[in-house]
């Protein structure tokens, strides 16, 4: 049975296209906010931010695919109270905005290092501790995370890192001078290290 | 249990849930409901059990919280004095007639058509929300029907 009156009533119900209100401001004051994320653009490519009540959780390259498998990973490891809330991210996005621009030599933004514990999270603490423009090496961060032999389990960790940039992974090159390795790619190592040392940069990455 | 990220039920079914509420509790009061609906479930999300039909899961938040906003309503159902001065109402909605109606309809009337015909569920997915038999479901649907009818179609 499919009459004028049905006809009517499907027809008009589908004709509202308001955009429903944003929830995420209301989610964060009820306390239920775990994970707010954001996606933006910049010179390395678009990148996925995500922040936990305690801090900064989380940058991702955006694969290809899109980013559901990122929040997939951060729903199962922290959370499935996971929303999209570009303003809960603003202050990472300002720091990391005046980083590309040569502006900034060091992030102040509040972390949270849940997603990486024990010798993995000694690793990236020294990694963190690596000035900007200046460069490390996998075992230098091993043996200051207090294992100089474990420079593969330190490359292991540096290349789960969570948070890339902020923790900048990229600043460690293996001990003979070549670059290593990169969990978005040597095209992004070598341009982070570009702007670190005061190079322009002409053309971002796509 | 692994569940999917809540955006992923936001960006699936918070249109849908918006449009439920319009239909059910009017365009003034659906964005209340609309964020009451959701922080209820946000709240319970982590201990659901099932994740296997998150629609109905939703839609089961928002019957209620629209249930609840019916019943509130009636009882607030004083005489109202003049609109004060100067107080607009929101632009009408397309629908407004004929949704109108709709909702001066009895609550499980209104809801059982809003599920039928804003997001095209079937009898067995009403009778789920709104917890009621199949058997149920199809009847509020039809009374509902007969009832707008007898005055749509004179």
């Amino acid at each position: 049975m499919n009459d004028r009156l049905e006809r009517a009533l499907t027809h008009t119900a589908h004709e509202w296209t308001p955009d429903p209100p944003d929830i995420s401001a209301a989610a964060a004051r009820a306390g239920l906010l775990d994970v707010a994320y954001a996606t933006v653009d910049s010179p390395v490519g678009r990148l996925l931010l995500a922040r936990t009540p305690r801090g900064l959780v989380r940058v991702a390259y955006v694969p290809p695919d899109g980013e559901d498998a990122v929040l997939e990973a951060l729903a199962g490891k922290l959370s499935p109270r996971v929303i999209a809330a570009p303003r809960a991210l603003d202050e990472a996005r300002r720091e990391l905005d005046e980083y590309f621009a040569g502006a900034r030599t060091r992030f102040e933004l509040p972390l949270d290092w849940h997603l990486i514990r024990g010798f993995g999270r000694r690793v990236l603490e020294a990694t963190a501790r690596v000035p900007y423009g200046a460069v490390s090496t996998y075992k230098q961060v091993a043996a200051q995370a207090g294992n100089a032999r474990a420079s593969r389990a330190a490359g292991n960790a540096l290349g789960s890192n969570p948070m890339p940039i902020v923790v900048p992974c990229h600043r460690v090159l293996n001990t003979g001078g070549g670059l290593g390795g990169y969990t978005g790619g040597l095209e992004r190592k070598r341009l982070l290290l570009a702007i670190e040392r005061g190079q322009p940069v002409l053309e971002g990455l796509g | 249990m692994k569940l999917p990220p809540f955006q992923s039920l936001l960006d699936a079914h918070g249109r849908d849930v918006h449009r439920f509420l319009v239909a059910t509790v009017g365009a003034v009061d659906a964005d209340d409901c609309y964020q009451e609906t959701w922080l209820a479930a946000l709240r319970a999300y982590p201990r659901l059990r099932d994740a296997a039909n998150l629609r109905s899961w939703i839609f089961t938040v928002a019957h209620r919280k629209a249930i609840d906003h019916v019943r509130r309503r009636r009882r607030q159902a004083v005489p109202v004095a003049d609109p004060p001065e100067g107080a607009t109402d929101p632009s009408p909605e397309p629908d407004e007639e004929l949704w109108a109606r709709v909702r001066a309809l009895s609550p499980k009337q209104r809801m059982a058509l809003a599920l039928r015909y804003v997001i095209d569920a079937g009898y067995d997915e009403i009778s789920a929300v709104m917890g009621t038999s199949e058997e149920a479901a199809r009847r509020n649907v039809h009374e509902g029907l007969k009832r707008l009818r007898t005055e749509y179609e004179t």
